[in-house]
């Protein structure tokens, strides 16, 4: 009954001090930040605290966190770390190239180009269902198996055709999806604008399409800049198999921590960038 | 005669048993199971360390050389079980599922600080690998026709030291997981030669890589550094003293050098390189 008698009161301070539900909202606010504040600490001070407890954790800090080795393997890691880049700055183009490619093969209507389209699938499937390694050694030691003269079987030439391979089988299917997300209605107009079916693919569907699926080929390219570590299989000495040549010499995991602070380094930047492409994108269709 | 006969078994029972009681104290509950001593070797392990893939047989030079320890450290055929390790599982941290671990792990200062390892029961030359047809290009046993050629090698392994410090290629050697990928490599022209252990070479090159052959050795009395191989044990292993006592014993008595001459072949006939 009294809060009844109140309530006039309280509408009329609205305008000037905060309402008592604002205060309560409030309340919870900053109770759930202590909250949340206090549980972060918590768990945060669990770890540090505990996992040294660990009968086992002097042993585990010598064989992963090693400050000497780390010291003395790092600045090697950096140095192999640049045929990585390399490896990706010349597939991620050609990846692009074929992916779109394939991606076209599969959107064909004609009937006379049935076969492209039987080949677009029959890729996409092939090279989505095997895995990455595989392709590699079958490639890699396989063709220049052949009797190829160098420098024509350079495992460089062949791992790069097999990460092609398999990640422009991804790409495809990714540009597919976002051709298909561009309604029928836009062909339609398109062609009673006058625009024939390729320029319709070149000035229509595709500058939107590719627009639909840039974060999700970005998420792409982040797993390529690390599979790219799975051509040291057939002999490039980049980053992960330095480690392992480190690894070997002090008998000790420290070097894979280092690797992995490097890739991570360039890795957690572009899923920020990924991820801040995809909301600003989820913001501009709503 | 029969009297003779037993009274000679009676003779080597006892003289066994005496062994077994002289050393068995220092094995006593330092092994992993009480009575068992577990020994573990790779996956695959290769000819001519262990014939077959099958070291329980005693057959090839590690397995025998393993059979003889265990004998010196008073465990009987039947009380040594085998298990199988890649390199990384032999040196992670915690707990290991073997007493000692062999698979021809060269003893480092490096990797010395991690695990321990044993006295030396092998001293190996390191050899090139190649095929006939690099040979019959021109390449000769010498450190500067060495140089020009594409290399390649096991990347967990000692070779690559002496790789980069000795022969000092002129371009960045190739590296794989293991024997089968460079092998594969030779054989499809990415490199030219390998650097292997001679014996690991000598068999690879007759058997395994087609038109394969050695080119020349580096021999160990020639290095600062000689490839020396340990028995491979987690740091501060007790077992330590008991493992060296026995190789010991097994060098003075010229067994050890009876097995190696048994399962490695004599390398006498391969060049050595200056």
């Amino acid at each position: 009954m009294s809060e009844t008698s109140h309530k006039p009161s309280a509408v009329a301070h609205a305008a000037t001090a905060p309402t008592r539900r604002e205060l309560y909202e409030a309340g919870v606010r900053k109770r759930s930040n202590r909250v949340a504040l206090l549980s972060t600490l918590a768990v945060l001070g669990a770890i540090v605290v505990l996992v040294p407890l660990a009968p086992g954790w002097e042993s585990v800090q010598r064989a992963f966190f090693n400050g000497r080795v780390f010291a003395a393997t790092f600045p090697g890691l950096l140095e192999a770390f640049v045929l990585n880049v390399a490896i990706f700055a010349w597939s991620a183009p050609l990846i692009a190239i074929v992916g779109l490619a394939i991606a076209l093969c599969r959107d064909t209507r004609s009937p006379a180009l049935f076969p492209l389209r039987l080949f677009g699938i029959a890729y996409t499937d092939v090279f989505r269902g095997l895995p990455v390694v595989l392709v590699i050694y079958i490639i890699g030691f396989g063709i220049p198996g052949l009797g190829l003269p160098r420098p024509w079987n350079s495992p460089y030439i062949w791992g790069t055709l097999a990460l092609v391979l398999v990640y422009s089988a991804y790409v495809a299917e990714v540009l597919r999806s976002g051709i298909d997300s561009i309604h029928q209605s836009q062909r339609s107009a398109a062609a009673s604008l006058g625009l024939s079916e390729r320029d319709t693919m070149r000035y229509v569907v595709l500058p939107q399409a590719i627009r639909n699926v840039v974060p999700a080929n970005m998420n792409l390219f982040i797993a390529l800049q690390k599979d790219v570590a799975l051509l040291s299989f057939i002999g490039p000495v980049e980053i992960f198999r330095q480690a392992g040549v480190y690894k070997s010499l002090y008998a000790n995991f420290t070097p894979y921590v280092g690797a992995a602070l490097i890739f991570l380094a360039l890795t957690i930047p572009a899923t920020r960038y990924a991820d801040y492409l995809m909301n600003k994108q989820n913001r501009a269709r709503r | 005669m029969k009297t003779i006969a037993t009274a000679s078994l009676a003779f080597v029972l006892t003289s066994t048993a005496g062994l077994a009681d002289g050393h068995a104290s220092c094995a006593t509950g330092n092994t992993l199971t009480d009575g068992v001593l577990t020994i573990a070797t790779g996956n695959p392990a290769y000819y001519p360390w262990v014939m077959n893939d099958d070291p329980e047989s005693g057959e090839g030079f590690e397995a025998a050389v393993a059979y003889a320890i265990a004998a010196e450290m008073g465990f009987a055929a039947d009380a040594v079980t085998w298990v199988r390790t890649s390199f990384d599982e032999a040196i992670q941290p915690g707990a290991k599922n073997f007493d000692f671990n062999m698979q021809q792990y060269s003893i480092t200062p490096e990797r010395d600080e991690m695990v321990d390892f044993s006295a030396p029961y092998y001293t190996s030359a390191m050899a090139v690998l190649t095929t006939q047809a690099v040979i019959d290009a021109g390449a000769e046993a010498s450190l500067e026709s060495l140089r020009n050629l594409k290399w390649g090698a096991v990347a967990t392994t000692t070779a690559l030291p002496l790789l980069s410090d000795v022969i000092q290629p002129d371009s960045d050697p190739l590296l794989y997981n293991d024997n089968a990928d460079v092998n594969a490599a030779i054989m499809a022209g990415q490199i030219d030669a390998a650097l292997y252990d001679l014996p690991t070479a000598l068999y690879l090159s007759a058997v395994v890589v087609e038109g394969g052959a050695l080119l020349g050795q580096f021999p160990a009395e020639q290095s600062e550094t000689p490839d020396q191989f340990g028995l491979l044990m987690e740091d501060g292993n007790p077992l330590k003293e008991c493992v060296d006592a026995a190789i010991a014993a097994l060098n003075e008595s010229g067994e050890l050098a009876a097995i190696e001459a048994q399962w490695l072949a004599d390398a006498t006939g391969v060049p050595v390189i200056e």
